[in-house]
C-alpha cells in the first residue's frame, strides 16, 4: 500500500504557515489580519500532530490541544479589541491605527 | 489510497489558504479559512488524532469561525480599500516569503530525508482516552492554569466590548 512521507506533511505545514505570514504581512484589513495569524496556528498545529506521529507519542496532541484554547481565548479577546477599536475610529484598516507612531 | 486522500485535502488546504490571502472582502476568507480547517481536520485523523481532528470541528471550524463571522457581521465590514503600497515592500515581499518557504522546506528534507511514512491506523494512540489520561494525569498542572487563562479571556472579552452605561 502506498504511503505518505512525514516529510510531505511538514511541507504542508510550511506552505500554511507562509501564506499565513503572507496574509499578515501583506492585507490592511485587520480581521484577516487576525484570521492570518489563525491560519499560522493552524499549520504549526499540523506539525505537532504529524510530530506526534512520527514519535508514536500522545504529548504533542495535548500541545495542540493547549494551542487551541488558547487560540480560542486569544480570537475572543482579540475580536472584543476589535470592536473597541472599530468603535472609536470607526475603520478596519490597520494603516490607520497609527496613534503610537508618533 | 493514503497518498490520495492527502493529495485531495491538501490540495483543498493550499487552495482555501490562498483564498484567504487574496480575498479583498473578509467573510470570503472566513469561509476559505474553514475550508482549511476542515480539510486539516481530515489530514489529523489519517495521523490518528481522533479527538483533535474532532477538537478542530468543534473548537475552530465551529466556535472560533462563528465569532469571526459574528463579528464581521456586527461591524458591517466590506472589501478592503486598496491603498498605496510602498515601493520596497511590493518589491521584496514575494522574495522574502519565498525564501522563507525555500529554508522551511530545505530543514524539513534535511531533517526527514526519507523512510518514515504514514499510512491511515499506524498511530492509535490518539483516541479520547489516550489525550484524556494524559491531560489529567502528566498534564493537570498546564490544564488548570489553562482554566484560570479562559476566564481571564472571559472577563476581559467583556469588559473590553461592553457598551459604557452613562
Amino acid at each position: 500500500m502506498a504511503q505518505v512521507p512525514v516529510s510531505w506533511f511538514l511541507s504542508l505545514s510550511a506552505v500554511l504557515f507562509v501564506l499565513g505570514v503572507a496574509g499578515f504581512v501583506f492585507r490592511r484589513n485587520i480581521i484577516t489580519v487576525f484570521m492570518s495569524i489563525e491560519l499560522m496556528l493552524n499549520a504549526v498545529n499540523l506539525s505537532f500532530v504529524t510530530f506526534a506521529y512520527q514519535r508514536q507519542a500522545v504529548d504533542a496532541h495535548l500541545f495542540v490541544f493547549f494551542v487551541m484554547v488558547v487560540a480560542a481565548a486569544e480570537a475572543a479577546v482579540g475580536l472584543a479589541i476589535i470592536l473597541t477599536v472599530f468603535k472609536n475610529r470607526a475603520t478596519l484598516n490597520i494603516d490607520e491605527v497609527d496613534s503610537m507612531k508618533n | 489510497m493514503d497518498v490520495i486522500l492527502f493529495l485531495i485535502f491538501a490540495a483543498i488546504a493550499v487552495v482555501a489558504a490562498i483564498n484567504v490571502v487574496v480575498q479583498t472582502h473578509p467573510i470570503s476568507s472566513a469561509v476559505s479559512l474553514i475550508g482549511v480547517m476542515g480539510s486539516l481536520a481530515v489530514l489529523y485523523l489519517l495521523l490518528g488524532a481522533e479527538f483533535i481532528a474532532a477538537a478542530q470541528v468543534i473548537v475552530y471550524a465551529g466556535a472560533v469561525m462563528v465569532l469571526f463571522v459574528f463579528v464581521i457581521m456586527l461591524l458591517n465590514a466590506g472589501a478592503e480599500a486598496r491603498v498605496g503600497r510602498s515601493f520596497v515592500a511590493s518589491l521584496l515581499g514575494a522574495p522574502v516569503l519565498i525564501a522563507l518557504l525555500a529554508v522551511l522546506a530545505w530543514v524539513v528534507e534535511r531533517i526527514y530525508p526519507r523512510g518514515t511514512t504514514v499510512h491511515f491506523g499506524g498511530f492509535t494512540g490518539g483516541s479520547a482516552q489516550a489525550v484524556g489520561r494524559a491531560l489529567f494525569t502528566t498534564y493537570l498542572l498546564p490544564f488548570e492554569i489553562t482554566s484560570i487563562l479562559v476566564l481571564i479571556a472571559i472577563i476581559g472579552a467583556v469588559v473590553l466590548a461592553r457598551k459604557e452605561i452613562d
